[in-house]
């Protein structure tokens, strides 16, 4: 995949590149009813969706076992947001089985539906609504066969958990697994529509994780786990710096080391043990020398260099005229706002197993996209796509850092040069180096108020953010929003290093630009901060959720700064629309900040397991104090400066605050995303909290307790 | 220098010939095949190779295997007794107190030596006992509240 696709899939809450390969649907294996639908409809759906394109073709979504069983294929994989636990609710509930009954199979590209990637919060909005889709049609054909075979109507038959049987006479039944029976299926029917809400029986309905068994035993299988046999273990020579190049490796010393391989193959060296440890050590022996790298760029200049590379910009909104804007203001506001490059750091780092038979490829990785994975491995192999087969086991995390698939053509490629099964499991250090960060940015906003409190005008400039969120959800009438980038990933010339998407990317930055730019504004003009967002807002969900927040949080209207260290901040993302309020203590002596407290209320549509949406609430708001308080990365001459958790700091337990989650629940409505929205309001509402406690204005993100000591002095 | 390293490991005695500077946690995944305990940084600031020997929660990427010689070591796998699971793996059930599972195992593990000390451990207890151990998905409050179950029940002996 190409960056640029890559990019325009992922940059906006609406998908509008999704195209789908139909050559692979049909590649099922194993027995059991193999279903070939057209669904016309479906694909309608899909377009109604933002137009975007999914299998028609049944048998790409589940199978049905003569045990009566039900096989769930998705190309999404599962990375702790829990769709391993809601896709197999939704298959349930609308083929009218036992959740117990269905198994996923995911993120394998020989079995299951071709899928772009496992982001942008689209697995329930999209995938699952196609998989609801094709389990509603297969629910049809099963009764219309049961009907022939009853020889009672339709209409008289009723299903429950996997068996049809008439109204009247219940003994007169058949199971999916008896219809199914050693034939294989091929009916073509029109579009059943989705169950109602009133007639969910799962959808909507808190379920427990499926995979909490597996993973509280450890037997959950991660892509580090797999053992086969044979197999060796690599540790691959890295540069020191981004822009090195190996100049020369004396490997005398790590070939001494007993059972050590050493893989040579032009640049790239690897060392390679039955043992990962004696392979690491190994590895220190080689005696490498590299070129230094030519850039002298850091963590300090580097908000200089975005401005002086900066393309000359994209309007992505426009309305009114900004000079009139201008005049009708009682005060105007200029700020710019900036946020360093952040770490993805999943706790389980980059990891591929593969291995090589008969001229097919095998790869268990931890990958976010499976089968862009396998164009890569073999476009880079030279393989046959069909090759090579992805199979995704459990992620130990990704937050969108396992977009990027280094590690599964290294893996690729030793497995294929040695001949041998071969591991590639990063160290804490490589996920650092070769992370593609959220990337640092900068936000300038121009913006004025009139005297009755309206927001006059608003000019937006983001630079290499991105455009996801960057546009004002607020009633303004004039206003313009530009963006300078070239999308996240930057262009030639602007990171020195790989950047990528990370957790909502764009709207963190953007969220928090605008919503620090909102409260300053409403403190000039005196007004309750809460009061001057609804003042300008016509956005009836934003509004509610907002409402929502305040009144769970015990909101009373105030001056900003208050002393109280209340902040709030609100705004959209993949659909769904989202408030947090936070408290916090601010340690005027060390400029250390402490969260007491954090209310969130989220308007997401139909949450297919509230439970579990209200977990991946709870995840946003945990991480995001990360990059609002501590995360950044240090980098000095293509140096990565962070090798570990010492100066890298993540959110622990002793941060914790007291969270509060709210859903708006509202059955009747689409689902929309719900992995990253909450993430969004983090910087802001902690922005504005710091200013509400102490009067402190932060501009830059993280407000590391030194950054907010320096604002106090100002 | 390879030795022979005996030890128990969940209950049972192993012995392995191995350089005895190696670092448990890699002998446990690959010499043993125990591969519940995993890697996460490998300079003991995040706690997912966690395992309990003689009682304390050790950091395995930094312990030897020649320490353990002669200890009784426990993993993830050695927790569930008779096919019942502990306290501990039930209610981080109950309370969905993981997400991507990967610190999951690291977390138990080092809940599982502050609590058979201190089974009603206050909350501040337990979180100055949790706290480096680094999760990354936001289970945190999730896991405060299994462990607080578990205590309960943990207190009672099992």
């Amino acid at each position: 995949m190409r960056d640029d696709q890559f990019w325009k899939a992922d940059s906006s809450n609406d998908v509008t590149d999704f195209a789908v390969n139909r050559r692979d649907f049909m590649k099922i294996a194993g027995g059991g009813i193999i279903f070939l639908f057209t669904i016309d409809d479906l694909e309608a759906l899909a377009q109604q969706r933002s137009g975007l394109n999914l299998a028609t073709d049944f048998n790409a979504y589940l199978r049905i076992g003569a045990d009566g069983r039900v096989t769930c294929y998705s190309g999404k994989i599962e990375m702790g947001q829990g769709v391993y636990t809601s896709l197999a609710q939704e298959l349930a509930d609308e083929l009218d089985v036992s959740p117990d009954s269905v198994e996923m199979v995911m993120g394998d590209t020989d079995l299951c539906p071709w899928d772009m990637g496992t982001f942008g919060s689209m697995s329930t909005r999209f995938f699952g609504q196609a998989l609801r889709t094709a389990a509603a049609e297969a629910r049809n054909v099963l009764i219309e066969m049961a009907s022939e075979k009853l020889k009672i109507d339709a209409a008289n038959l009723t299903v429950s958990n996997g068996v049809i049987s008439d109204k009247k006479d219940p003994k007169k039944k058949a199971t999916y697994g008896e219809l199914s029976e050693g034939k294989r299926i091929e009916r073509h029917i029109g579009l059943k529509k989705l169950k109602a809400p009133s007639e969910f029986k799962v959808i909507g309905t808190s379920a427990l994780r499926r995979d909490a068994e597996l993973k509280v035993t450890g037997k959950a299988m991660y892509a580090g786990d797999i053992r086969l046999p044979g197999m060796l273990y690599a540790k691959i020579l890295r540069p020191p710096a981004h822009g090195a190049k190996l100049i020369s490796a004396d490997l005398s010393e790590a070939k001494k080391v007993d059972g050590v391989q050493v893989v040579k193959d032009g640049d790239f060296i690897a060392v390679i043990h039955k043992f990962p440890d004696v392979a690491e050590a190994a590895l220190g022996k080689i005696e490498a020398k590299f070129s230094p790298f030519e850039d002298h760029l850091d963590d300090k200049n580097i908000f200089e260099h975005f401005l002086k590379v900066a393309d000359e910009g994209k309007v992505i909104a426009k309305t009114g005229d900004l000079p009139a804007g201008e005049k009708e203001s009682s005060a105007t506001f200029d700020q710019t706002y900036y946020n360093d490059y952040v770490a993805h750091s999943p706790i389980e780092p980059h990891t591929a197993t593969a291995s090589m038979e008969d001229g097919k490829l095998t790869i268990w990785a931890s990958t976010q996209t499976p089968f862009p994975a396998k164009d890569e491995v073999a476009r880079e192999l030279g393989l046959e796509p069909k090759n090579v087969r992805i199979i995704t086991p459990f992620l130990g995390g990704g937050f969108g850092g396992k977009s990027r698939n280094l590690q599964v053509v290294e893996a690729a490629r030793l497995a294929k040069l040695t001949g041998k099964p071969v591991q590639v499991a990063w160290t804490r250090k490589e996920e650092f180096f070769y992370d593609s960060f959220r990337p640092a940015a900068v936000v300038k906003i121009r913006s004025g108020v009139s005297g009755t409190g309206a927001m006059s005008f608003w000019d937006y400039k983001v630079y290499f953010a991105g455009e996801r969120g960057a546009v004002a959800p607020y009633n303004i009438r004039h206003h313009l929003t530009t963006a300078y980038d070239a999308g996240r990933r930057g262009g030639p010339g602007v990171h020195p290093f790989a950047t990528g998407p990370w957790r909502a990317p764009g709207n963190n930055t953007n969220t928090f630009a605008r919503e620090s730019q909102i409260d300053i504004m409403a403190a000039k003009a005196g007004i309750d901060p809460l009061a001057f967002r609804l003042q300008n807002l016509t956005d009836k969900k934003l509004i509610n959720v907002l409402n929502v927040a305040a009144d769970k949080f015990g909101w009373s209207p105030a001056k900003g700064p208050s002393g109280r260290g209340y902040g709030i901040a609100c705004g959209t993302d993949a659909g769904a629309s989202v408030a947090s309020i936070a408290e916090v203590k601010v340690n005027k002596s060390t400029g250390e900040v402490r969260v007491v407290r954090v209310v969130c209320a989220q308007d997401m549509g139909l949450a297919i397991n509230p439970e579990g949406a209200k977990i991946q609430m709870e995840g946003c708001i945990t991480m995001g104090m990360g990059y609002a308080l501590t995360e950044q990365i240090h980098f000095k001459d293509g140096k990565i400066l962070d090798t570990n958790f010492d100066s890298y700091e993540l959110p622990r337990f002793s941060w914790l605050p007291k969270i509060e989650t709210f859903l708006i629940e509202d059955k009747e409505a689409d689902p929309q995303g719900g992995g990253e929205p909450a993430i969004i309001t983090m910087g802001g509402a902690l922005a504005n909290a710091i200013f509400d406690a102490c009067g402190a204005r932060l501009f830059s993100l993280p407000m590391t307790a030194e950054r907010v000591k320096e604002a106090l002095k100002s | 220098m390879e030795e022979k390293i005996g030890f128990t490991l969940n209950g049972k005695p192993v012995t392995v010939m191995a350089d005895g500077d190696r670092k448990l946690l890699w002998v446990l995944r690959t010499d043993l095949g125990l591969t519940g305990t995993k890697f996460g940084c490998g300079e003991s600031f995040c706690g997912a190779c966690t395992v309990v020997v003689d009682g304390e929660a050790v950091r395995s990427c930094q312990t030897s295997v020649r320490e353990v010689s002669g200890k009784e070591v426990m993993t993830i796998e050695g927790l569930a007794k008779d096919g019942k699971l502990h306290p501990l793996q039930h209610y981080f059930m109950e309370h969905d107190a993981m997400q991507c599972g990967y610190c999951t195992s690291g977390m138990i593990m080092t809940a599982y030596a502050l609590l058979q000390k201190k089974p009603r451990s206050t909350p501040s207890e337990v979180v100055a006992g949790m706290d480096d151990n680094l999760c990354r998905c936001g289970a945190h409050n999730r896991i405060l509240l299994a462990l607080a179950d578990a205590g309960k029940q943990m207190e009672g002996g099992f």
